[in-house]
């Protein structure tokens, strides 16, 4: 049985008020959020808005109840070992920068992080601040086609790394970064004493994760980007790595005791999620993280996959598109990143725009990126779960289209 | 709209790149990134008894910086900084939708169509931010 994109599309609220034919194909940037979080946290703020781990009123129990079942909710997408292991942040981004911050108070002078060129600016930029401390930044180059070159770990693995930062998909070429490279980065990485975090951000939109097979110690990733809420985000923290972490942030609910000199920190989680939470965003992920659970992948994988080859099908049979990423679809996400010949992506993706085609132009937050790749700036297209083959036609014509107006 | 947009008189300033270099010696230089999509612009001006006399612009960007950039090459040669500042003023009021000024650039009127796109405004006056700290330098 195929998967059946009309009635997944009649469970997002966005595909029933849609007023004029819009082809949303910027679904890595932000997913259109289901109703499960819709409803989640409507009922949340109706029927249980409180303050969560503090009050033991009725509602603040039914919160912190609530709460905390969102945070197993998340514990089983990534089948994580304990909920204790999950923090919810404001996003990905507040995810990555907690970990930079807290490590670096521990961080000396000489010691090093290892990233790569492929990194978005969020799992980049926090671990360049380091360099302020006398942290040593390194990164892995990319090949010919934007994807990570692991040929190079060896080279650019320091004694002293302390923390190898990866993403698990790139937010531009929709590489995926497999886990036998995974694997291969964890075994150098322990040689070393060095912990290891993934950014999941892109890659949690096409299915639940397996942090415990994956092997690595910190992983992140947003609500907004995988159906559900902005404001919320994930750490989730292998139970040794969160507890020797020191807080980021220091506020309400993250103490144990509190004297004039000296303060006690909470244990993990909460040792992180100082002051009031986002808590009607956790329940929205919980919910559409559980309606997620249910899905059957395979199916929507095979989807992806037809239209992720009908669109880079259609894509070649446009003079002047250049196109980047792995070139076997088992190897990347539905996530493409072209040029139209010498065309700018703001003008290409104004004139798709005026098609009712929704995709991004710039540099996506991956200057380094695309530099390697020897441009400023690509179009993206982003396919998802609810996109169908009218949308990857419409983004074809228009790009015919662009191609037109712009020469 | 695409049409309104990328009118023919647009792309052929785009493509005329007026001003489009570096000068040999300038007393004011501009160096301007567009954060949404790495754009940038590089100004260098001359001036002389109170008169911009010379600008030399890089650009590297979209059409609509491009065509921006190449009329800030065409018209600030001669121009007096107050009158830079008043440009500047019209191309803003008109982007958000105000008519332009009578005594403004009439070639700003081909930048009207964008007035409905403000993730675009950044484009059009990424050159004129250039021009103006330039001049602030």
């Amino acid at each position: 049985m195929s998967w059946d994109v009309s009635a997944v599309r009649r469970q997002f609220p966005f595909y029933a008020n849609l007023e004029h034919p819009l082809h949303y194909l910027d679904s890595a940037a932000t997913a259109q959020m289901h109703a499960a979080a819709f409803e989640a946290m409507g009922a949340h703020d109706i029927h249980a808005r409180s303050n969560v781990l503090r009050g033991n009123h009725r509602l603040a129990e039914a919160a912190t109840l609530a709460y905390e079942a969102a945070r197993a909710s998340v514990a089983r997408f990534l089948n994580a070992s304990a909920a204790e292991e999950i923090v919810f942040t404001s996003g990905c981004t507040a995810a990555i920068n907690l970990v930079a911050g807290a490590l670096a108070h521990s961080l000396q002078a000489g010691d090093e992080i290892l990233v790569s060129l492929a990194e978005h600016h969020s799992n980049f930029l926090p671990w360049q601040r380091l360099r302020e401390r006398g942290v040593l930044l390194r990164a892995l180059p990319l090949d010919a086609v934007g994807c990570i070159d692991f040929s190079r770990l060896e080279v650019q693995l320091g004694n002293r790394c302390r923390l190898i930062a990866l993403t698990h998909a790139s937010n531009v070429t929709g590489a995926l970064t497999s886990a036998a490279d995974i694997a291969a980065v964890v075994a150098a990485a322990r040689a070393v004493g060095a912990r290891v975090l993934l950014d999941g951000a892109q890659r949690v939109q096409h299915g639940p994760v397996d942090v415990r097979q994956l092997g690595v110690d910190f992983y992140a990733f947003s609500g907004h980007k995988c159906f559900g809420p902005t404001g919320i985000g994930v750490l989730w923290g292998r139970r040794e790595a969160l507890a020797e972490l020191p807080p980021f942030m220091t506020g309400g609910g993250m103490v144990g005791r509190v004297a004039i000199d000296e303060s006690s920190w909470a244990e993990p989680p909460r040792r992180f999620e100082a002051g009031t939470p986002p808590i009607a965003q956790a329940v929205g992920l919980g919910a559409v993280l559980e309606w997620m659970l249910a899905l059957p992948w395979e199916r929507i994988r095979a989807h992806e996959e037809a239209l992720l080859l009908r669109l880079l099908a259609g894509l070649m049979a446009i003079p002047g598109v250049a196109l980047f990423g792995p070139a076997n679809a088992a190897d990347r996400l539905p996530v493409i990143a072209l040029r139209l010949a010498t065309h700018h992506s703001h003008d290409v993706c104004q004139v798709l725009d005026s098609r009712g085609v929704a995709v991004r132009g710039g540099h996506h937050c991956a200057q380094l990126l695309h530099r390697a790749l020897g441009v400023e700036e690509t179009v993206r297209a982003s396919l998802a779960l609810y996109s169908d083959a009218d949308d990857v036609d419409a983004l074809l014509a228009a790009l015919h289209e662009a191609a037109r107006v712009l020469a | 709209m695409n049409e309104a947009i990328y009118q023919q008189a647009l792309k052929d300033l785009a493509q005329a790149a007026h001003g489009a270099g570096r000068l040999a010696g300038h007393d004011g230089e501009a160096l301007r990134d567009n954060p949404l999509c790495g754009d940038r612009v590089r100004i260098e001006i001359v001036r002389n008894a109170g008169l911009i006399t010379a600008l030399a612009q890089e650009t590297r960007g979209c059409l609509l910086a491009r065509a921006s950039a190449s009329l800030l090459g065409l018209r600030v040669p001669g121009q007096t900084p107050e009158q830079i500042a008043a440009v500047a003023r019209a191309l803003r009021e008109m982007l958000n939708g105000g008519e332009l000024a009578a005594d403004a650039w009439p070639e700003w009127a081909m930048f009207q169509p964008v007035r409905g796109h403000r993730s675009r405004h950044g484009c059009v006056l990424l050159p004129l931010e250039a021009l103006l700290q330039a001049l602030a330098a």
